[in-house]
């Protein structure tokens, strides 16, 4: 199978969402935030059909609608503009309705959006790799630096507040990772299941977990599995990537509930 | 004594809703540990909140001149859903004596260390805060706010939820933390009987300050436990 450049590429596109979806998740699904990554994903949508009508680089123009948008939410949830739900169903379906007007001007209403839309990691291209590893180590770097800081807003905002901590910015700092993490696994899982991704291993690591540095690297671990298992199986059964990559996350949340239940 | 908390003829509405505090004079000197008592809905939490600078008030003029403020919320519980320890707890509370980027400097490992020992629960400091009692995990908040080692450290109510017993000693480990630390302290309570014995000033707020001064001054109605302040 490593004998296929186009497996080598996938894998290593693979390894690299495999680990940057849940350490970014796992920020969201402390502040209950788990579905922005399902609204980014849709806005993500408005990129790639942006991306199409004006011929530029997809992931590029995804990841610049994306940050755009995840901020977006953040402003509005951190205004109380509108309560966190409203906020995130404006932008969503601003986005993907967007998405859907913008790729119909391009004439692009075709197959080629189902790479976008469900993933394509065995069409990774060395260019694109070179593009995923950057972002993505960029931001797991990120992450590392800002780890205290980061949990000390997701354990008590209110009072990182008060004891002076750049919240806001720490705020939007994670959307715009989100945004990246997305803009970046498009082409692993596809826009309609990176959400997945960056939750399920968080919701699985947590039932195991003893502690919340334990549950990261968890999460990351799970989540790495999660798509070396999914790409090996897809490729001996012929499924699509994405998807089995997805349920192969879902199931360690299975295995992880009765490990939980012997805890309590 | 120099001031840590000054309000200067402050009234607070939330939105376009009525005024929840209405022209309030109040200053806390530094080293006071000052109970805020009242009815629920009275403005005790609106009036810890104008302090914090979480919110601005409609009209007058707040001032705090401690640099360092820890806040304990009414029904302190951890945001997050994952097992998070005691230690991570109280390093979160560390952060704002740390750089903001990189790990934690031994020193500051040391402070966490005390925080949690200066408490009593040193030798829980690994186990994760689900599996304490109520009364532990309020010793485990207040171990967080310590960490920063605040020259104003703000509680609301933060006996809530926990047994008499836990009330207790909640009120001894404060009274202790208070006389051995230099810290201004704010304590609300709708009820204030454990603090009330060691406090040096109590507050009353029902919309405004209706009595401030020590608690031998304060009226007989209001030590009765069966009085409802409303």
């Amino acid at each position: 199978m490593l004998d296929l450049e186009f497996m080598r590429l996938a894998f290593g596109a693979g390894i690299i969402v495999g680990l940057l979806a849940p350490a970014v998740g796992f920020f969201l699904v402390q502040r209950r935030l788990s579905l922005i990554g399902d609204g980014i994903g849709h806005v993500a949508f408005a990129g790639v059909a942006l991306g199409y009508l004006l011929d530029l680089p997809l992931v590029l123009t995804a990841l610049a609608v994306s940050v755009g948008g995840a901020l977006s939410i953040e402003a509005l949830r951190a205004r109380r503009t509108a309560a966190g739900d409203q906020a995130l169903a404006l932008i969503f379906y601003t986005g993907i309705a967007g998405g859907v007007v913008l790729v119909s001007a391009a004439g692009a209403l075709n197959v080629n959006l189902f790479q976008f839309l469900f993933g394509s990691i065995l069409t990774v291209t060395r260019n694109d790799l070179m593009v995923i590893a950057a972002l993505g180590v960029g931001a797991l770097a990120l992450i590392a630096l800002l780890y205290r800081a980061l949990v000390a807003v997701v354990v008590d905002e209110e009072g990182a507040r008060v004891a002076g901590l750049p919240v806001a910015l720490l705020n939007a700092l994670t959307a715009a990772l989100a945004a990246v993490t997305i803009a970046v696994s498009m082409r692993v899982v596809g826009i309609l299941l990176i959400a997945a991704l960056m939750v399920l291993p968080v919701i699985a690591a947590a039932r195991i977990a003893w502690s919340m540095r334990s549950t990261l690297l968890l999460s990351m671990g799970i989540g790495l599995a999660a798509v070396l298992i999914g790409i090996t199986t897809a490729y001996y059964a012929n499924l699509p990537p994405g998807g089995t990559t997805v349920l192969v996350a879902a199931a360690a949340v299975l295995v992880g509930e009765p490990i939980a239940a012997l805890r309590r | 004594m120099p001031l840590a908390v000054r309000l200067e003829h402050v009234s607070f509405a939330y939105g376009h809703g009525p005024l929840v505090l209405r022209d309030v004079d109040f200053t806390v000197e530094r080293g006071e540990f000052v109970a805020i008592a009242g009815p629920n809905g009275g403005g005790k939490t609106t009036l810890l909140r104008l302090v914090l600078g979480l919110e601005q008030p409609t009209s007058g003029r707040v001032e705090v001149q401690a640099r360092r403020l820890a806040y304990l919320p009414q029904r302190a519980q951890s945001g997050v859903d994952t097992p998070l320890t005691v230690e991570e707890l109280v390093a979160a509370g560390r952060m704002p004596r740390t750089r903001l980027a990189g790990p934690l400097r031994s020193t500051d490992h040391d402070a966490v260390r005390e925080a949690i020992a200066r408490v009593g629960l040193g030798a829980s400091a690994k186990r994760r805060l689900s599996t304490l009692s109520g009364g532990q995990q309020q010793r485990a908040f207040i171990a967080k706010a310590l960490a920063g080692n605040p020259d104003l450290l703000v509680l609301d109510e933060p006996t809530t939820g926990v047994d008499a017993e836990a009330q207790e000693s909640l009120a001894a480990l404060l009274e202790q933390l208070h006389r051995e630390l230099d810290v201004t302290v704010l304590y609300v309570s709708h009820e204030f009987g454990a603090v009330e014995r060691f406090v040096e000033r109590i507050v009353l707020v029902r919309g405004a300050i209706v009595f401030d001064g020590p608690p031998s001054d304060l009226p007989g109605v209001w030590h009765d436990p069966s009085h409802v302040h409303a």
